[in-house]
């Protein structure tokens, strides 16, 4: 076959292997990334390309170069005296005989014999990797430089807590949407996004052309879009399911720790938040803010003992919030009731911010709704389990700006925190979303199962995504080279190794179509032809 | 050309010295020597020419110079006709290979040539057979003659090169095995391939 690319001469399990090229295969060809099956005597080796390099045999021959204008010396030389290398991990293995191809492809504890011939990886080879879309598998891409589909297994997915990363522009948003599109219709988990930009309901930009649908647009009956921001939904044409407000009375000190940095709270202020709420009761931040008699203020200060710069720092940060406007004394509806009844009957919640998109109002809103909605279900789990019926349907809440709930000091504060740490105990995972990894706790970063991640181009940020995983550094130079846009590099707990791959195309109503049929044209084919035309 | 196109192979020359790795051979006719990195063939054995000279029949009588008044160098030879019955031409050709039964081996053969046992030059058909594959480029490279190796390797691939009818793709073969070959000497090499050409 003429994919055929040359010969192992060094390999080590620790270290990877070194694949000699053929003359005729040119180094230009060979991508960082790219997927390459080792036959080895007794098994096939699945591996990727890790680095690309230029060998000569001779010494000499840099000092003094040939005169390669000479087409003659030129063709001589490549691949003899001049070579082509690749260097190769491999990350999978598939024994020859019929146990163990039922087996599947294993984890690699050996490594390919001298002179094992490498190919190119066929369509045929990545397919028995990753697997071929059906109802649980979802395509999301295709591999770096194949033409061919890249499933993801969405039920194994959802199983665990997981975060997408990549700097500001590398597409993200779109890959995020792509896969809650999968999980909507794969993974048999319900979404609750937190949607900060108002880019997943009904509608998200793109820096190259019109707007892109959001999920309500393409999934009417499986999603409903709450919102902060009643006014700024309705002038962006956007039907919403609900108006979410907030009652003071329902927000908890817990609430205001993680909001410490960005309210410029001191510790101790803090502190006070937990003997305010029991000297008040729920209408705590009402009643500190209305303490303004200076002898209450004295009193209160003596009792709580409380100092007074204390005192006026919180209300400082306090009166922040207060000036959110979806925030009310007292709202007779009540959101999490609403959002757990729409998640109950299958139904996917996005939650805009509208104007709001400043992190206090977010990390506010999506820690107290969150915190509220997860101990329903921790209640709710536990009496399934009790009773020996249903549990809810498992839940994926996704949030942008992780770093902001799951830096090291607020993390163990917030319900975030504990959902990525519990693995899904109680039916919930996350769907973490950031620009800079390395502002997550480290520990919170270890207990995601899957990590999708594009460009990146911080040290820092490289290492806290890649802490941990075997290969680490070959991965390192997959990593840092991909494409700024619409390129990523997966790994972990879903998939059977890691791989770089292009994001499937959104935006173009040919993708939609192929989106919302999920991989079954057949079936979908009519209702999706009367939608966009 | 002519002792490559002539299609009737007529013996040439005759083993006067041989050994395993060499054999001498003196030319039926003066100056009619086969080409330096030519293919020859005494019985079962191929050879290579490497080197060739030309001298006096008798070992201690030196030629002496004859042309002071001739007007052209043939003129010395047509005054002098026994001149061509004092003076012998030899050549040694390095042993590349041999025949066993029907296979052609690119090494040493068991027995080195006969004394006395013709010599021809090979034609362009056997020639062909012979550089199917590059396992004398490794004898070549290890003989040591006066000629330097550098030389007679590509005087012998240029006179193989002419029996194929894509050259150029001979050469660029016989280049990469030697590349694969003198893969630590690229002084070497280079110094070849400069002569391939
Ligand atoms: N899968 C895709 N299909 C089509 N276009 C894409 C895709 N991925 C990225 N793009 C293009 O790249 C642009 C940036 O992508 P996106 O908005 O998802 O970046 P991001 O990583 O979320 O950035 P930020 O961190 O600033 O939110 C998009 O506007 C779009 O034009
Ligand atoms: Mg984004």
């Amino acid at each position: 076959m003429s994919d055929r690319l040359g010969i192992v001469t060094v390999a080590s399990l620790e270290k990877g292997v070194d694949v000699r090229l053929d003359s005729p295969v040119s180094v230009e060809d060979m991508v960082v990334g790219r997927y390459v099956t080792i036959e080895g005597q007794k098994r096939r080796f699945f591996g990727m390309i890790t680095d690309v390099s230029l060998g000569v045999t001779d010494p000499r021959l840099a000092v003094s170069p040939p005169d390669i204008a000479d087409p003659f010396i030129a063709e001589v030389l490549t691949g003899t005296s001049t070579f082509g290398t690749i260097h190769v991990t491999p990350m999978l293995t598939i024994g020859g005989d019929a146990a163990a191809l039922l087996e599947g492809p294993q984890p690699v504890k050996t490594i390919p014999g001298h002179f094992s011939t490498v190919n190119l990886a066929s369509e045929r080879d990545i397919e028995l990797v990753f697997g071929k879309e059906d109802p649980q598998r979802f395509n999301i891409g295709n591999p770096l430089d194949m033409e061919l589909k890249l499933c993801l297994n969405l039920v194994e997915f959802v199983k665990r807590s997981n975060g997408i990363f990549g700097k500001s522009g590398t597409g993200k948003t779109f890959l995020t949407r792509i896969l809650l599109i999968g999980m909507l219709q794969k993974s048999q988990a319900v979404n609750l996004i937190f949607d900060m930009h108002n880019e997943y309901g009904w509608q998200g930009t793109s820096e190259a052309g019109p707007p892109v649908k959001g999920l309500k647009q393409l999934f009417q009956s499986k999603v409903a879009v709450f919102t902060l921001d009643e006014e700024n939904s309705r002038r962006r044409g956007v039907s919403t399911d609900f108006v979410v407000k907030i009652g003071y009375d329902e927000i908890e000190p817990e609430d205001i720790a993680i909001l410490r940095s960005t309210l410029n709270l001191t510790d101790l202020a803090v502190e006070a938040t937990y003997q305010l709420r029991r000297r008040f009761g729920r209408s705590w931040i009402l009643k500190t803010l209305d303490t303004e008699d200076p002898d209450e203020v004295k009193q209160l200060l003596e009792e709580s003992k409380i100092h007074e710069s204390t005192l006026q720092s919180l209300k400082r940060g306090l009166a922040t919030i207060r000036r959110l406007p979806f925030i009310e004394p007292h709202t007779p509806v009540d959101a999490v009731k609403s959002i757990l009844d729409h998640l109950d009957r299958g139904i996917n919640v996005v939650l805009e911010f509208g104007r709001y998109r400043d992190i206090t109002a977010y990390v506010l809103v999506a820690n107290m709704l969150a915190r509220r909605i997860y101990s329903q279900y921790q209640s709710r789990t536990e009496k399934a389990m009790a009773e020996g019926t249903a549990p809810p349907n498992p839940l994926v809440i996704t949030i942008e700006e992780a770093h902001k709930f799951l830096n090291p000091e607020v993390s163990s504060q917030t319900i975030f925190g504990t959902i990525a740490r519990e693995m899904r105990k109680y039916n919930v995972s996350l769907l973490v979303i950031d620009q800079r990894p390395s502002g997550i706790d480290s520990e919170v970063m270890s207990q995601m199962g899957t990590k999708i991640t594009c460009l990146l181009d911080n040290e820092r940020d490289i290492d806290s995504v890649l802490a941990g995983v075997s290969g680490k550094s070959e991965l390192k130079s997959v990593l840092a080279r991909l494409a700024p846009k619409q390129q990523a590099l997966i790994f972990g707990h879903a998939v059977p190794m890691p791989v770089a791959f292009q994001p499937r195309e959104y935006g173009s109503a040919r993708s939609y179509k192929d989106l919302v049929s999920g991989g079954q044209p057949e079936q979908a084919e009519k209702d999706v032809e009367e939608l966009w035309e | 050309m002519r002792f490559i196109n002539n299609q009737t192979p007529n013996k040439i020359a005759e083993v006067i010295e041989a050994s395993t790795a060499q054999f001498a051979a003196q030319c039926y006719e003066l100056y009619e020597i086969p080409p330096l990195g030519s293919l020859v063939k005494t019985g079962d054995i191929y050879g290579i020419v490497a080197e060739a000279m030309t001298s006096s029949l008798e070992p201690g009588r030196k030629p002496i110079a004859r042309g002071k008044d001739e007007a052209s160098e043939e003129a010395v030879y047509e005054s002098s006709p026994q001149l061509s019955k004092l003076l012998r031409s030899e050549f040694i050709a390095v042993v590349a290979g041999h025949k066993d039964g029907d296979n052609l081996r690119q090494y040493l053969p068991p027995q080195p040539a006969r004394i006395h046992g013709f010599v021809y030059l090979c034609q362009p058909d056997e020639v062909r057979e012979f550089s199917q594959s590059f396992g004398f480029l490794n004898i070549l490279t290890n003989v040591a003659l006066p000629v330097p190796t550098e030389e007679l390797i590509a005087a012998t691939l240029r006179q193989m090169s002419r029996a194929h009818e894509d050259s150029r793709a001979f050469l660029v073969a016989a280049g990469k095995e030697l590349a694969n070959l003198l893969s630590a000497d690229f002084i070497r090499l280079k110094n070849i391939l400069g002569r391939l050409q």
